[in-house]
């Protein structure tokens, strides 16, 4: 094991002490008040905009933040192998490319629609094919997943949809983003119609996506174990801001959720179901895309993130143009770099440093043939 | 006997707009050619017709039966009656036809026949005109009306026809090595990514794709030879 200097350590005891602070109730705060009253006048000294204390405090925040890379594969909406091979062929291809990734990474995210129309037959062909996956495999729902049998199937292969974990010194969250009100009963559709009506991205008969108000409880219970240090990634299908609404690119209560993840440091959400290179900042959130292994989505009318270079335009006659999987750099300092991984084109990365001074250095190549 | 058509007409309407009670038995009988005790009545779409008795009191209730039974008769005639409604529900943002109640103004319209235009007609144009590309829509988002073989339909990769960009034809295609005009390259994708065998240019279908997928690009510049 790796010796600490006094140093480190003392930023590590202090920093406990804040932690411990933040979760204190009223009783327990009086307890560790004296300790706690010469470090706090310790801290104060601490020039904000150093380095050393940042990444030192997020050190001793739920464990060390080290480096890693994580992978993800997306969006393969997948028929039953006799009546579409394209799309099952192509999920092939991500599971290829992961697993000759070297180093392996981590653990591979698979972002939702699995599945094209949420089919047992399609959920347990894609379940089969991602058990290839050397990595281990943390599931996400998409709607195409979950609107036949509202994701009994679902859940009875891959378990709950939303759950979080730790990995490194940095806190995971995975949500359920696709909830919406109930628009059949009233129509009086049956559950295959209810799936191809959200199955239809640009059909109105459905409503807006969202995470919920009990979901929202939930997240924020579990955000509250966690310091405003320790860098916090969640992962959901729909884009957890507002984008472009007849589409569902769009979560409705996207805003609630942003206000829970504010209080960190650093915040990343990676999402799926926009099939485009798609980049966003609010405040310390930083968004970003996913590509999708069976078709690129054009970019919107209107409504696009400042941020987003686009990708260039998909070649029809090639089927897996504009198509494609990544991988997610977790730096110690708890920002990532996005890469997106296009099958026949040159990877693009979206850089932390692209991010942090707003686009103003580490900008990807312009697109020359840009959408319509 | 005018006051009881006109009240019986009106009802009639009524079913026509709400399809209410369609299915119930109805006292009168459909199909039944009228004696010297009945008297036919006819639907709005001037075919459909039952009978009822001479002496029917005209209240609202024996209106009501008469009209569920028209009614049924016709949506057991026309099984997807409710396409059109449908699609609206489903697609709402389809920009309409232009506008064109100007052609109903103007002093010079009075002395010539061409341009003796009534309300009717201009509405008839812009129902005709937004039921093809209604059509259209429906045939985008359904692969089975374009006999695709592998589920995948239009919409899944140009949702609201987005990227589509007709616009922009006649123009030279790379990949195909000559110039090509829309309906080429709706073939080209019908027998690539949908699957499906290719359309004859006046295909009904081929002409409401074509139709809906321009609509979806109303006001945007011709600009054609575009990459």
């Amino acid at each position: 094991m790796k010796r600490k200097d006094i140093e480190t350590k003392y930023h590590e005891e202090r920093q406990a002490l804040f932690d411990g602070l933040r979760r204190l109730d009223r009783r327990g705060f009086m307890k560790v008040a004296g300790a706690a009253t010469g470090a706090v006048l310790g801290r104060s000294l601490v020039h904000p905009m150093s380095f050393v204390p940042i990444s030192v405090a997020s050190a001793a925040t739920g464990g060390k933040v080290e480096r890693f890379r994580f992978a993800y594969i997306s969006d393969s909406h997948l028929y039953e192998k006799k009546l579409n091979e394209r799309f099952v062929r192509s999920l092939l291809r991500a599971v290829d490319d992961v697993n000759k990734m070297d180093p392996q990474p981590d653990f591979v995210l698979y972002g939702g629609d699995l599945a094209q129309l949420g089919q047992p037959g399609e959920l347990k062909l894609g379940a089969e094919i991602l058990k290839s996956l050397k990595a281990p495999v943390r599931m996400m729902v998409g709607e195409h997943d979950w609107y036949l049998d509202m994701g009994e199937k679902w859940r009875e292969l891959f378990g709950e949809p939303s759950y979080s974990f730790d990995h490194k010194g940095v806190h995971f969250v995975v949500l359920n983003s696709v909830i919406e009100e109930d628009f059949w009963t009233a129509r009086k559709m049956t559950p295959l119609e209810r799936m191809q009506t959200v199955a239809g991205l640009d059909n109105a008969l459905q409503n807006r996506f969202m995470v919920g108000a009990p979901q929202r409880e939930w997240l924020k219970k579990d955000l509250s174990r966690h310091a405003p240090s320790t860098p916090v990634i969640v992962f959901s299908h729909s884009p957890l801001y507002k984008y472009y609404r007849p589409w569902n690119f769009w979560t409705d209560d996207a805003e609630e959720v942003q206000a829970l993840l504010r209080r960190f440091d650093k915040a990343v959400v990676i999402h799926g179901h926009t099939h485009q290179l798609l980049t966003h900042r609010i405040g310390n959130i930083h968004f970003h895309g996913m590509l999708s292994t069976a078709w690129p989505w054009p970019y919107a009318p209107e409504g696009l993130p400042e941020l987003t270079v686009q990708m260039n335009r998909a070649d029809p006659f090639n089927p897996q143009d504009g198509c494609g999987d990544g991988s997610v750099e977790l730096h110690p300092d708890g920002l990532v770099d996005k890469v997106y991984g296009l099958w026949n084109r040159n990877p693009v990365t979206i850089t932390r440093g692209y991010m942090t001074s707003r686009g103003r250095t580490d900008r990807p190549d312009a697109p020359s043939l840009s959408s319509y | 006997m005018y006051a009881k058509r006109v009240a019986i007409g009106a009802l009639l309407w009524l079913g026509c707009q709400t399809g209410s009670g369609a299915g119930q038995t109805p006292r009168a009988r459909s199909e039944r050619a009228p004696t010297e005790e009945t008297v036919e009545v006819k639907l709005c779409d001037d075919r459909t017709t039952t009978t009822v008795p001479k002496d029917m009191p005209p209240t609202r209730e024996n209106g009501q039966r008469v009209a569920d039974s028209l009614m049924s008769q016709w949506k057991r005639e026309h099984p997807n009656q409710a396409w059109e409604m449908k699609v609206t529900q489903s697609h709402p943002t389809i920009p309409p036809p232009a506008d064109n109640r100007k052609v109903l103004e103007g002093a010079q319209r009075t002395d010539q026949t061409y341009a003796l235009f009534t309300e009717r007609d201009v509405l008839t144009w812009e129902r005709e005109t937004l039921k093809l590309v209604q059509e259209g829509a429906r045939v985008f988002h359904d692969a089975e009306a374009m006999e695709g073989t592998i589920g995948v339909s239009c919409d899944m990769c140009h949702p609201d026809a987005a990227n589509t960009h007709p616009e922009t034809y006649p123009k030279f295609q790379t990949q195909l090595g000559r110039v090509v005009l829309l309906r080429d390259m709706i073939n080209w994708c019908l027998e690539h990514p949908v699957k499906a065998p290719r359309m004859e240019p006046d295909d009904p279908r081929m002409r409401a794709l074509e139709a809906y997928i321009i609509a979806q690009r109303k006001g945007v510049t011709l600009e054609y030879g575009k990459h």
